[in-house]
């Protein structure tokens, strides 16, 4: 019956929120308790380095293309030996939103998002970091991955030296 | 002369303690709800000011006095300044005729538990419940915004649906206890409260409090969702401080009323009565919150219809059986 059934579904509740009187709260209390992010949390991000200990990034501006708000800028420069890196690296997070795009578009496996996520600070200049905030000295998710192994052309190994590749090809004996 | 005296001096040191329990319990009501509320959700509540929050009220008022006070360019002036005021000042004076204990005998004295024993404390507690709904009318009016004007047209609204129902279930206790004046209401009950004699009145005029005290299933003037804040919408500071204050007040008081006419008021076994009394009025109290922690708010149209449709025909069968059977009782004694 319906009028049996509209009594019964405003006393109902009553007995549920009693119930959930007693119950211990969900709640974490931030500042004590901390809870552990997973591995692979987006928070703040980390420039990474190679398995021989070299800056990963190479500059290439797709990090700061990919991003949506325009939070990461950088020079690039190069060094004598033709490997790429960037002069200076600055990632603003006070607009960072924290989408992971970024480390989505690095070709090199640099820039990644790290479980850090104790940013909070009164003064916003405060949250914008510089190379040397950024960079850390390990390979972060995946430490073997070694760029110019397997790209650019001799900078790291002498040609046909890397991993995978094959020695380069005598052209003259290719001739017929 | 010293005789009329001594009363003043009495009736005044009553009026301050009086206010000083109302405000506190009022200030702290407000941190209860938090907290029930809160662990109804199976969360903390305010836990951080003080041990276990207990300080939150004070930093809530400190809050609320350093905040800007500030008057919207299309509001009515003097109208928007005095409303919140009278919201606060008719919820504190309702409490002028509720009877918190029996009377004290103190230095070869009577001392009447009650700041004023008007012998018509019912009308009158009518008559303030009736201004307070001015505040909020006229500090929405005077805002000059859409949302206060609608909270304010609700709140209108909202007295009309349910004051009639209020007025009839209370008539069934003024027969059964042969008063207006509370104290003898309370001394009427004092074998059995009128909540079990007559718990058809009791519901209606619990759920009429519901919608006087303009608490959830009935919040509809100050309904966030649609209307932002309601009639209060404009208000800031210690001006908004006054609404929200006097909304807690008038739990209070509605608790203490509800106590006096239907659950038997500063009666009961053991405790002393004034301890009996605020039980009851924080079990009252408690309810409240507990209702706003469960029900979802009505819509104008049902509360209307549910204040015309049910409420009033039930408390007018209600007032004729009571009046039937205490004639039949009284022609058979
Ligand atoms: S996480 Fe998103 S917002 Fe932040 S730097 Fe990377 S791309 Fe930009
Ligand atoms: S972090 Fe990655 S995407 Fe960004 S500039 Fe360096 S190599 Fe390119």
């Amino acid at each position: 019956m319906n009028l049996w059934r509209n009594i019964k579904g405003t006393f109902q509740p009553f007995w549920v929120t009693l119930r959930y009187l007693f119950k211990r709260p969900v709640t974490i209390s931030y500042p004590e308790q901390k809870r552990t992010p997973p591995p692979r949390y987006r928070a703040r991000m980390i420039l990474t380095r190679d398995p021989e200990g070299e800056e990963r990034c190479v500059a290439c501006h797709l990090c700061s293309a990919a991003c949506p708000v325009d939070c990461i800028s950088m020079q690039a420069a190069e060094r004598e030996n033709g490997r790429r890196h960037a002069a200076w690296f600055r990632i603003n997070f006070a607009r960072c939103i924290y989408c992971g795009l970024c480390a989505e578009a690095c070709p090199t496996l640099a820039i990644q998002m790290s479980p850090e996520y104790e940013l909070s600070n009164r003064d916003p200049l405060k949250l914008v970091w510089e190379k040397e905030d950024l960079l850390v000295d390990h390979g972060g998710k995946d430490p073997d991955y070694n760029f110019y192994h397997h790209s650019g052309i001799g900078v790291v190994a002498p040609r046909g030296g890397n991993d995978d590749e094959l020695p380069p090809v005598n052209i003259k004996t290719n001739l017929p | 002369m010293t005789d009329l005296l001594l009363t003043g001096l009495l009736i005044l040191i009553k009026l301050g303690m009086v206010l000083a329990v109302l405000l506190t319990m009022a200030a702290y009501l407000v941190l209860a709800e938090r907290k029930i509320l809160a662990r109804m959700q199976r969360r903390y509540g305010p836990n951080r000011v003080g041990f276990g929050g207990m300080m939150q009220p004070l930093a809530d008022l400190i809050k609320l006095l350093t905040k800007e006070d500030f008057l919207p360019a299309q509001a009515d002036k003097w109208l928007f300044l005095l409303a919140p005021g009278l919201a606060a000042v008719t919820a504190l004076l309702a409490f002028a005729v509720v009877p918190f204990g029996p009377p004290l005998e103190l230095f070869g004295r009577q001392i009447p538990m009650v700041v004023c024993d008007l012998n018509v404390g019912i009308l009158y507690f009518f008559g303030l419940s009736s201004l307070a709904v001015y505040g909020v009318a006229l500090g929405g009016w005077a805002s000059g915004s859409k949302y206060s004007l609608l909270g304010a047209l609700r709140a209108m609204g909202q007295m009309l649906s349910y004051e009639l129902a209020m007025g009839l279930s209370i008539i069934p206790v003024i027969l059964m206890a042969r008063s207006f004046s509370l104290t003898e209401i309370v001394e009427a009950q004092a074998s059995l409260p009128f909540a079990l004699t007559n718990p058809l009145a009791f519901g209606i005029f619990f759920i009429a409090a519901l919608a006087e005290s303009k608490r959830t299933p009935f919040d509809l003037p100050e309904a966030e969702n649609e209307l932002v804040a309601g009639f209060h919408t404009e208000y800031s500071g210690m001006r908004f401080g006054l609404f929200f204050v006097g909304e807690y007040i008038n739990m209070v008081v509605l608790g203490a009323i509800v106590t006096s006419l239907f659950l038997g008021g500063w009666h009961g076994p053991l405790l002393p009565p004034i301890v009996w009394f605020f039980g009851k009025v924080l079990a009252v109290a408690f309810t409240f919150i507990w209702i706003r922690g469960t029900m979802p708010r009505l819509r104008y149209d049902q509360l209307m219809a549910f204040g015309w449709k049910a409420l009033v025909p039930l408390a007018l069968v209600n007032l004729l059986a009571t009046g039937g059977i205490l004639l039949w009782l009284g022609g058979a004694s």
